[in-house]
């Protein structure tokens, strides 16, 4: 598949460079980084937001951390010298870093670009000058630059027991205060309402607050470090069947932690664990398809589309509605046929690209997904499905007398249905027919000389991943009550892709991980807005690079990984023997 | 008997046309080996063979069947399998999952574990990488293993897709007795070469295919000492 070539193409090559170069570059890293955030306007918005109230914007995190770790950087890469000169380089690089800033800050005193670059406001300006007249503002920069790279270099080169703590309580104070209004939505209650008001104020985090976090996970984090080993030890001295009761027991706690966490935390987490529910959902279904047969499908949201208008259509009291019995159907009776209907859309989808493969059969999976949509949206079936109007008045389930509105409900019945999925899944991998779709991923024609039936299995992984998304969609519909077919886009199919490559394609686990990260984060930080979508650009191009395989690669996967290293080190051996 | 009957086929792509009327028998136990150089028109006659490829004149049977009343993956079930050129191994699984992939359409489980034992009895070889990922493996190993691996459907006639291809002549000696042990247990075999010697040697009776036609057969032994086949082939 295309993505293998693209995550192997990459060859790592150590080519010596001079110090200068790598000084300068590391800089460039650092400064470029920095001006950066400010042209796209990013600082505008972080300067705004407290890390720690009326001392730390974000914005002033962002350029310390930044320069931290340009300065790290340096001392990483420079392995050939002292570590006194290392601390130095860090120096160095913090300084370079500061230039970049200063000419930008210079060019914003002199000139007016807010004509191309509108966020290089004159309040920018001030935020970047601290008020001072531009050359001093230069000055300072560059010095506190030069510091802040030489502190990052410092903590680099300092003994693991003082840098790991150092770095998880900086971390640990940080994230507390970038989510603050979030935790402090979770802790609505009287009982916590002391440590709220000691650690927040509703601007931020107090700096007392601030200090304890970093002392906490300083101390944390130290005692790991001086006794972590220890710990581990004594685990592995125990027999096999207490460390496994212990285990269990972690995991026990975990899952109730879990499952309390979201009636804990109110409403918003529940919606968000929600979101990721669907997305894991959807994300399993695509699994079947992309994962494990090998069939890239890039208008998986078209299955998402019919389960959702499905229930709609059977259950929502509107001039749409399709009357089966006497009265519109529950969600309950719907379900089944919402799940029955995206199977065979499933079928019909897979017919017609039944001998496209590769690149060409996600490019033509694309197209069907925009020709169910505009389909949908189109005045043709407007009278059935109410065109771009939507469906409206879609009724939440009911479990005997108790309706399912709450998004915390929601959450349970996705997590449910997830559960329940998740063991379908599991079980169609490790059947006859998940052997059939490795057999044809790996290979289609040999494949076929084998005695698999082409047609039937690549049909089925098309309808039994279907099948998921119509689950996820039913849900879907009554989680917003109403649905129109703007709420099905591309956008979708391919966040769902994005999200089991990240995860590791073909593992399960990987799928939650993959939706947490890519649809769980930029909920919790949707107070930036649009920007959010450039840190979720940015983490994928940054995974792609670091973890090729995925955060939680299937077995398969890291057999592969562990082969490749394998018969390259016997490639290099017998190359060695040779010379 | 017969229980592969081509009938002279006609096979074309798009426009070219690769067989010229290809006629011939394979009889039941025997070895029958297709020899000829690059681009004579073996493998699409034997991808004509598996179904692969429809001929547009004439008629494959096997066992008495027309081969094109039968969609190709339901010959594996009727006895007869390919192993394809190059291997195509599945080179991301193990060893034991290209085996147990070759059983696809065995479903009787006791049956199938026998069959394993006996092919990894057959190549002690693969035994020893029973859990190394297949791409792993040297040439030969991998030959091995697809030959293993078709041999797991319960084949009763094989067909052999240029074995000895970029195999050391060591190798290729040990892949050709195992070929001869496997017709020994009653597999009838069509095998498909461009080393014309060692298809020879063990086969019994050969095709010589030129330019998509047959110009000459007959039993091995006597087109081993033909003077035509040594100049084109054997040097």
């Amino acid at each position: 598949m295309s993505f293998e070539i693209i995550a192997s193409s990459f060859q790592h090559k150590d080519i010596e460079q001079s110090q200068l170069r790598r000084t300068l570059k590391c800089g460039a890293i650092g400064g470029g980084t920095v001006v950066a955030l400010c042209v796209f306007g990013l600082i505008n918005q972080f300067m705004e937001r407290w890390i720690i109230e009326n001392l730390l914007s974000l914005a002033h995190a962002a350029f310390i951390g930044i320069t931290l770790t340009v300065g790290a950087l340096i001392a990483i890469r420079s392995p050939k010298l002292s570590p006194a000169a290392r601390i130095f380089q860090g120096f160095l690089v913090g300084m370079v870093s500061g230039v970049f800033l200063s000419i930008l800050i210079l060019i914003m005193a002199t000139f007016d670009i807010r004509n191309m670059f509108v966020s290089l406001s004159p309040k920018l300006l001030m935020f970047l000058s601290y008020g001072f007249d531009p050359y001093t503002a230069c000055a300072v920069t560059i010095i506190v630059g030069g510091v802040l790279g030489l502190i990052g270099a410092a903590i680099r080169e300092s003994p693991p027991w003082l840098r790991k703590p150092l770095i998880t309580g900086l971390a640990t104070a940080f994230f507390i205060g970038l989510f603050a209004e979030l935790l402090q939505l979770a802790m609505q209650y009287e009982t916590v309402d002391p440590i709220r008001d000691y650690m927040f104020t509703w601007e931020g985090q107090t700096l007392t607050g601030a200090i304890t976090m970093f002392v906490l996970g300083f101390v944390l984090s130290l005692f790991w470090v001086m006794r972590g080993k220890q710990v581990m030890a004594n685990h592995r001295a125990k027999s096999h069947a207490s460390q496994r009761s212990i285990r269990y027991f972690l995991y026990a706690i975990a899952i109730v932690l879990f499952l309390l966490f979201p009636m804990a935390a109110g409403s918003f987490f529940g919606q968000v664990l929600m979101l990721v529910g669907l997305y894991v959902l959807m994300g399993m279904g695509l699994n079947l398809e992309v994962g494990l047969a090998g069939l890239l499908d890039l208008g998986f949201v078209a299955f998402f589309a019919t389960g959702a208008y499905t229930i709609a259509l059977f259950t929502a009291d509107n001039e749409h509605l399709i009357l089966l019995i006497d009265r519109p159907l529950t969600w309950w009776e719907a379900l089944p046929l919402a799940m029955f209907a995206s199977l065979m859309m499933g079928l019909a989808f897979g017919i017609p690209v039944l001998k496209v493969r590769g690149d060409y059969l996600a490019v033509a999976t694309m197209g069907l997904g925009e020709i169910i949509r505009v389909v949908v949206l189109s005045d043709m079936a407007s009278p059935l499905l109410g065109g771009s109007q939507g469906l409206l008045h879609i009724p939440r389930p009911w479990i005997g007398d108790f309706e399912l509105n709450d998004p915390i409900h929601l959450f349970y019945l996705t997590l449910i249905s997830s559960i329940i999925a998740a063991y379908f899944a599991w079980a169609l991998e490790n059947s006859r027919l998940g052997r059939a779709w490795m057999a044809i991923r790996e290979d289609e024609d040999v494949g076929q000389a084998l005695g698999i039936n082409l047609v039937n299995v690549k049909l089925l992984a098309y309808g039994l991943g279907a099948w998921f998304a119509g689950l996820a969609g039913a849900i879907f519909a009554v989680m917003l009550g109403s649905i129109f077919p703007h709420s099905f886009q591309l956008l979708i199919s391919i966040n769902i892709l994005a999200l089991i490559i990240v995860g590791g394609i073909g593992s399960l686990p990987g799928v939650v991980v993959g939706a947490l990260m890519l649809i769980g984060t930029p909920e919790l930080l949707r107070e930036f807005g649009e920007y959010r979508f450039l840190a979720y650009g940015f983490v994928l191009i940054v995974m792609m690079r670091v973890k090729p395989l995925g955060l939680w690669p299937s077995a398969v996967r890291k057999r592969e990984l562990a082969a490749a290293a394998e018969a390259e080190a016997q490639m290099r051996a017998t190359s060695g023997q040779k010379a | 008997m017969a229980i592969l009957e081509v009938d002279n086929i006609n096979v074309y792509y798009g426009n070219i046309r690769a067989l010229h009327g290809i006629t011939f028998n394979v009889d039941e136990g025997k070895i029958i080996t297709l020899i000829g150089a690059n681009g004579a028109g073996k493998t699409t006659t034997l991808n004509s063979i598996s179904g692969i490829l429809a001929p547009r004149q004439g008629t494959v049977k096997v066992f008495g069947e027309d081969v094109r009343q039968i969609m190709p993956h339901l010959l594996v079930p009727k006895g007869v399998i390919q192993v394809p050129e190059g291997r195509r191994i599945f080179s991301r699984l193990t060893v034991d999952e290209n085996l147990s992939m070759g059983a696809f359409t065995q479903l009787d489980k006791a049956h199938n574990a026998k069959n394993r034992e006996r092919v990894l009895e057959m190549f002690p070889r693969l035994r020893e990488r029973i859990n190394q990922i297949a791409g792993t493996l040297s040439g030969g190993e991998q030959q091995m293993l697809a030959i293993g691996r078709a041999l797991m459907s319960n084949p009763k006639i094989l067909l052999l897709d240029e074995p000895s291809m970029g195999l050391a002549p060591i190798l290729v000696d040990q892949v050709f007795e195992s070929i001869q042990d496997i017709n020994k247990t009653g597999v009838t075999i069509l095998l498909v070469e461009q080393n014309a010697y060692v298809a020879l040697q063990i086969a019994h009776y050969g095709y010589v295919l030129e330019s998509g036609q047959i110009v000459l057969e007959g039993d091995a032994k006597t087109l081993i000492d033909n003077e035509d086949i040594r100049k084109a082939y054997l040097g």
